[in-house]
């Protein structure tokens, strides 16, 4: 049996996800970064960008996170972010007019807000 | 109907239009102290992870950081307030205004010149009427903030401390907000929030003796306590601000309460002096007609005569 490690994914003012996982991909700022039981133990400070965990029971969880931190000991990882949002939780049609908006305007922040969150809900 | 019961009758009638409005009052702020609290409850996992790593940076590396070093001598010092946009709280807001100028006594009395950061109406309603300075404010979000209301009031007071004292940055950032103990206790406190003291931060966890796992930081330990700290100062407003925003429901409900029990008193003893009054009006008609009845069968005794 796959070891296992407890994910808890925090946004500011509430739980998103938590659970076991047998992986967890994240994008920290010096790359891309994968977490798997047993890993040593990492305070890292995370890109925004879609953070991908593979549940134990064999499903994908895909979040969108705007900045934040990881941090894994004793087997358990947490990501704080000040926004996250869960794949399922993102309206497609709305982050894409959104993107527009913010392509119009030039408003870089929210161009790549919206671009995350569109990564995020294609990888799910 | 007799003047004075009219009188009575009236005032009857106006503090019962008052009772009802300060029970609808009451029985809002029941319900949005039950929402506050819950949003503090669910604020709660990001605060304390947030400070277990804060707490892992500090203790497993030996980083200098300007946010966790005191100045050798401090010389200004900010102090953000936070009060509420509304009164009717009993004494939610002098209490948290009292406690800021406790605060902001002994900091001068220690040599240190004092910037007032204010949020909410009260407060700035309070020191402008003193006509004292106020470095920057906030107002109307109090009863519900948001993390983004958090984030406003924090990127001023970051960029203050991270500046030179000289080019008129702080050395020193406290807060003073009310804590949400219970429905019935709300205390007003302050604490500093920077320059950090770790051991303090471990004691509120209450992750104090327990031995942290030496992280590997990524990209280095300088570049997370950089990242982390403003995170850690946003969330500890953020926390703050919740506290406080429960705090004045739960006092506003109290207050509310005592307003519509003393309008219920005021009630039954305005009722009683009507009910005394109606009687007394009976009675001196009744004596009237008696006397009259009497007077009038007297004359008619001595004209038979």
């Amino acid at each position: 049996m796959a070891a296992e490690l407890h994910v808890e994914l925090v946004a500011a003012d509430r739980q998103v996800w938590s659970g076991e996982a047998t992986l967890v991909v994240a994008r920290t700022t010096s790359g891309d970064i994968g977490v798997m039981p047993g890993h040593q133990p990492l305070l890292g400070v995370l890109e925004s960008g879609p953070v991908t965990i593979r549940t134990s029971d064999g499903g994908t969880v895909v979040a969108a996170v705007h900045g934040g931190f990881v941090s894994f000991a004793d087997n358990k990882l947490s990501l704080l972010a000040e926004i996250a949002e869960l794949s399922d939780e993102i309206d497609v049609q709305r982050t894409e007019r959104e993107l527009e908006r913010a392509k119009a305007e030039g408003d870089a922040a929210a161009e790549r807000r919206a671009d995350v969150r569109l990564r995020a809900a294609a990888a799910r | 109907m007799g003047a004075q019961l009219r009188v009575y009758k009236r005032r009857i009638r106006s503090v019962s239009a008052t009772k009802k409005i300060t029970k609808a009052m009451e029985m809002i702020a029941a319900s949005r102290v039950v929402k506050a609290q819950r949003k503090v409850a669910a604020s709660t996992p990001y605060a304390t992870e947030l400070t277990r790593a804060v707490t892992a940076v500090g203790t497993g590396s030996n980083t200098r950081h300007p946010l966790t070093t005191e100045a050798e001598n401090p010389t200004r010092a900010a102090v953000l307030l936070l009060t509420s946009d509304r009164g009717l709280a009993g004494a939610f807001n002098s209490n948290a205004i009292k406690a800021a100028e406790q605060l902001t006594e002994r900091l001068e009395r220690e040599g240190k010149q004092v910037d007032a950061y204010i949020v909410g109406r009260r407060g700035v309603a309070h020191y402008n009427f003193r006509e004292r300075k106020v470095a920057e404010s906030w107002t109307g979000f109090t009863d519900e903030p948001t993390y983004a209301d958090a984030k406003t009031v924090a990127a001023p007071l970051i960029e203050a401390i991270e500046k030179d004292t000289a080019a008129g940055g702080v050395d020193e950032l406290h807060i003073v907000y009310t804590e949400f103990v219970s429905m019935m206790t709300q205390s007003a406190l302050d604490a500093r929030l920077l320059p950090l003291r770790l051991d303090e931060v471990a004691e509120e966890t209450g992750s104090e003796g327990e031995i942290l796992p030496l992280y590997d930081f990524e990209p280095s330990a300088e570049d997370v306590l950089d990242a982390l700290l403003p995170r850690y100062v946003e969330s500890r407003i953020y926390n703050a601000l919740l506290q406080s925003a429960a705090s004045k429901h739960a006092a506003t409900r109290r207050a509310m309460k005592s307003a519509t029990d003393n309008a219920g008193e005021l009630i039954n003893t305005l009722s009683r002096l009507a009910n005394a009054a109606r009687q007394a009006e009976i009675t001196q008609e009744i004596s009237e007609i008696v006397g009259g009845a009497s007077a009038l069968a007297d004359a008619t005794a001595g004209s038979d005569r």
